[in-house]
């Protein structure tokens, strides 16, 4: 069994230790916000919060989690900086299809978080590793910089 | 979205209207003769449809309890759809959008199908082109049938009641019924024969950016798209086919895979072998433990040169399909002043969606069940009933929202692979493709090759041009039975055959090299490949010419108002006669395509080292009357960014009939810290509404190689752009741009958590 702190909530898995966290919030869990993208940390739509920091769940080994507190999607709202992205996404429409932007909303609220006037080459280096195949980018851009006006 | 659900329900008062009412489009991609009528009637009931006291017919259905559901014929995969169908519906039938919750239709070819595309499909830019009237006439008939149920109740003509937001009013005496109300007594109206539609000037929905109905459960999480779908007792199962193109499945040793954990079958198809596990983990697990040997057939020494090679033989050698065919052509170009020739080659592509290829099946005795999100719902549900032998109205299929479909859903291939695992077992089992088999097994926009001529008169301007395009059927490919050979298949030629351009001597042909590989459609594949031809031969007949390329467009579309208007509005708000810094280039792209008019202008640099920097990009477009500006301001900055994506990185290319990329770090994806500011400005039209999801992506690589002529002085003639020709003479650096950023937060997260294992090593 190992323990894990979810989104506020104790739990406890009985996984393979070498699992990585996303597919344990997935398949084991059922959280489904956290997506699958490309299994190499090269697209960033597993992106979770580990202590409020950004990292890819899809390489996490879940053993690795130890005692640091996972956030995730589904939990976001609930932190000032996730709030203010969540809104300044849908007032600005950032979405298209959406099935990156868990991953985004990860990246950015993590930025936000520890860096609340973020300049654009701030926003550069967070959110670069998300890729969108829909092309959000502008609008990314955009809504963190709202959200950081917030 | 529909519910996962297993027991199909029943309308109960279906009416028939709209009888009669095809549509009549202006395009076809798949050609005369196939002509499916959206909103056909029927008194059939279909699985999976929503029932309602008043369902006047395919589209809308309104409760006794007021609640208003709106069925929409096509999917939402990101483009909008749902919110620009559930508009004109809403507009007619006077509610708000916030009144009305949108879901997929369920699998119907007769009630759902896009005309154009011959079925039920979303896809080629056509779903708001396509239900522009039948979904407004549906919205109107309604209204009407409500307000006749009104003036009935009260015992008033029914043109002393007005409708406004669900609820109809006796304008004389103040008396108001809720659409809910009236649901009843509406379906036993009969249905009006004649509906007007509202003027323009009176629309209060279509023209404004009405808030997306399907982001809210977004930004949390709170969505289900197909792969986050779970039943009870469903296993997880991951697959890998044969990895030369074409190949079978050969011996399999799986004693090590059914030691993994977690692993509970392993099951084995005729080009493809599939783990099911518990998790998607253990199949992975498993997937990689198992020793398999493929029989590679007649892929085996496949390469990319020996495709090209095979296309310009045909190109040069075989008689090609002529396509259009004006003036004397030979008679021109024997009397040209100067003659330009060009050769462009345009490489396979993937779709790589951000939603991994995924599939849930559930195979029963009597029925099949499937959750899936797909771009043709019907298609998917055939395929499932081939595989499984059950009769079509035993397969039901729940469509899903969709994270990205660029054309790779428009195939439903992997729904019968995952039939065919489901038909195996007796659980309900999720197939998830990972990455690699998502790039390595796509069915691939196709490669191009294309020589390009045109004679200039002595004042320059072209006096004929020829194109001759070669390259494989995407409509052979996807046509069941496929595609005569000596017919002209409208989507190798679309973009090419019609520049909107005056040139009275022209000839546009094709000549048909199907490759060895499967080949379908891609976001705006036709437009995508030949306007890249057009508008950087454009570009280059202008310089030829001594003309400046804005100048000499606006010369050839002096009959041509439209392309006219995009061009000057793109030229003014781009600035485009403002001198740039050395190193910088801007460069234009003109078209005309999936019924919008688009000029966009890129402005770039280009370092010593050659790499691209994409600074600004000014777009201005005519798509008709604009149903939501914001959609479609949205579906430009995205489908620019699609097409910059593959005109700067993409490119599939195979080695012993293995595809050699395989997953974002060789398959590269535009980032944010390489997309440029967007500047959209709308031509106001009152034409019809024109497509809008693949408008953009056709404007990428032509302006692009435009402005990076204009950095460089360089001709790019192949796609993707290769940086190592634009390197400055003694500049020795390696080309950086293929190798992607590693990103801060994965350097945080190497920083801040003690890697476990070697996975993270690998970072």
């Amino acid at each position: 069994m190992i323990a894990l702190n979810v989104n506020g909530e104790e739990r406890n898995v009985d996984v393979p230790e070498d699992m990585p966290l996303l597919w344990v919030l997935r398949d084991v869990i059922g959280l489904t916000g956290t997506k699958f993208g490309c299994g190499i940390a090269q697209c960033g739509a597993c992106t979770v919060q580990l202590d409020g920091r950004p990292v890819r769940s899809c390489v996490l080994p879940v053993a690795s989690v130890g005692a640091r507190k996972v956030t995730t999607i589904e939990a976001i709202g609930t932190t000032p900086a996730g709030k203010k992205i969540q809104d300044a996404w849908l007032d600005l429409e950032v979405i298209q299809c959406g099935y990156c932007q868990s991953g985004q909303i990860m990246s950015a609220s993590a930025l936000l978080d520890r860096n609340p006037a973020p300049s654009d080459r701030d926003i550069d280096a967070a959110m670069s590793g998300n890729i969108c195949r829909c092309g959000t980018y502008t609008r990314i851009r955009a809504a963190i910089k709202q959200a950081a006006k917030a | 979205m529909s519910k996962p659900s297993s027991s199909p329900t029943t309308a109960t008062s279906r009416r028939a209207f709209l009888q009669g009412g095809g549509l009549l489009l202006g395009f076809a991609l798949f050609g005369a003769g196939i002509k499916p009528v959206l909103a056909a009637s029927t008194a059939q009931p279909v699985d999976g449809d929503v029932t309602a006291a008043f369902a006047p017919d395919a589209f809308i259905r309104i409760g006794t309890d007021g609640l208003i559901t709106l069925i929409l014929p096509n999917i939402e995969m990101g483009q909008g759809t749902h919110t620009g169908e559930a508009t004109l519906i809403a507009e007619e039938l006077e509610v708000g959008l916030d009144q009305v919750k949108a879901v997929d239709a369920p699998p119907n070819d007769k009630l759902y199908a896009t005309a154009a595309l011959g079925g039920q499909a979303t896809g080629g830019s056509t779903s708001m082109r396509a239900t522009w009237e039948p979904l407004r006439k549906a919205g109107a008939t309604a209204r009407m049938m409500l307000i006749a149920a009104a003036a009935a109740e009260w015992s008033v003509p029914a043109g002393e009641c007005v409708a406004r937001l669900g609820v109809v009013t006796h304008q004389p005496t103040g008396r108001q019924l809720a659409y809910g109300a009236l649901a009843d007594a509406a379906a036993r109206q009969p249905v009006p024969s004649q509906v007007t539609l509202k003027d323009p000037k009176d629309f209060q929905l279509i023209g404004k950016s009405s808030r997306r109905l399907d982001t809210p459960g977004k930004v949390n999480g709170a969505v289900k798209y197909g792969i986050d779908i779970r039943v009870p007792d469903m296993k997880v199962a991951t697959v890998a086919a044969c990895p030369v193109l074409g190949g079978k499945l050969g011996d399999v040793d799986d004693r090590a895979a059914r030691a993994v954990p977690g692993v509970r079958d392993i099951v084995r198809l005729d080009n493809a072998v599939a783990v099911i596990g518990d998790h998607f983990w253990a199949a992975k697990k498993g997937l990689e433990a198992l020793d398999i040997s493929w029989v590679d057939g007649a892929n085996a020494n496949l390469a990319s040169a020996n495709i090209m090679a095979a296309l310009k033989a045909a190109s040069e050698r075989k008689k090609p399909i002529m396509a259009r065919q004006e003036g004397d052509v030979d008679g021109r170009m024997k009397a040209a002043a100067t003659k330009v020739e060009a050769t462009y080659e345009l490489p396979f592509l993937a779709h790589a969606p951000m939603e991994p290829i995924n599939c849930v099946v559930h195979v029963r005795p009597d029925e099949c069940e499937i959750w899936v999100g797909t771009q043709v719902p019907a298609i998917a549900q055939g395929l499932a009933a081939q595989v499984t032998g059950l009769p079509l109205d035993k397969v039901i299929l729940h469509n899903q929202l969709i994270g990205g479909g660029f054309g790779r859903r428009l195939v439903a291939e992997s729904v019968a692979q995952a039939a065919a695992i489901a038909k195996q077992v007796s659980y309900p089992v999720k197939v998830i493709w990972t990455r690699e088999e998502d790039i390595q097994h796509d069915l691939y926009r196709p490669a191009y090759y294309d020589r390009i001529s045109a004679g200039l008169g002595a004042d320059g301007l072209p006096t004929v041009w020829v194109d001759h395009v070669a390259g494989g059927s995407v409509l052979g490919n996807y046509i069941p039975g496929g595609w005569p050979e000596d017919k002209l298949d409208d989507d190798a030629v679309e973009g090419a055959a019609k520049p909107p351009y005056d040139l009275p001597v022209i000839q546009v042909d094709w000549v048909r090299e199907d490759p060895p590989v499967p080949i379908t459609w891609w976001r705006g594949v036709g437009p995508t490949h030949n306007v890249f031809v057009v508008e950087s031969f454009m570009d280059e007949l202008a310089h030829a010419a001594g003309k400046d390329p804005v100048e000499y467009r606006r010369t050839l579309t002096r009959n041509q108002p439209r392309a006219a208007g995009v061009l000057e509005l793109a030229a003014e708000k781009s600035g485009w006669s403002t001198p740039l810094a050395a190193g910088m280039g801007r460069g234009i792209s003109l078209h005309d395509a999936f019924g919008s008019y688009m000029a966009a202008v890129l402005e770039i640099s280009v370092s010593p080292a050659g790499e691209i920097t994409l600074h600004r990009a000014v777009v201005a477009v005519d798509c008709g009357i604009t149903i939501n500006p914001n959609t479609v301001e949205a579906q430009i900055e995205g489908g620019l960014i699609f097409g910059l994506s593959a005109a700067l990185y993409s490119g599939i290319t195979f080695t012993d009939g293995r595809v050699d990329q395989s997953n974002f770090h060789d398959y590269r994806i535009l980032r944010n810290n390489e997309a440029p500011k967007i500047e959209i400005y709308h031509v106001k039209s009152s034409e019809s509404p024109g497509g809008i999801g693949e408008t953009a992506t056709v404007s990428a690589a032509p302006a692009l190689a435009n402005a990076i002529f204009a950095a460089t002085g360089k001709r790019l003639r192949t796609l993707p752009f290769n940086r190592d020709a634009l390197k400055t003479d003694g500049a020795d650096k390696k080309s950086v741009s293929m190798i992607p950023p590693l990103a801060a937060p994965i350097a945080a997260a190497l920083a801040s958590v003690k890697p476990a294992d070697t996975e993270l090593e690998k970072l």
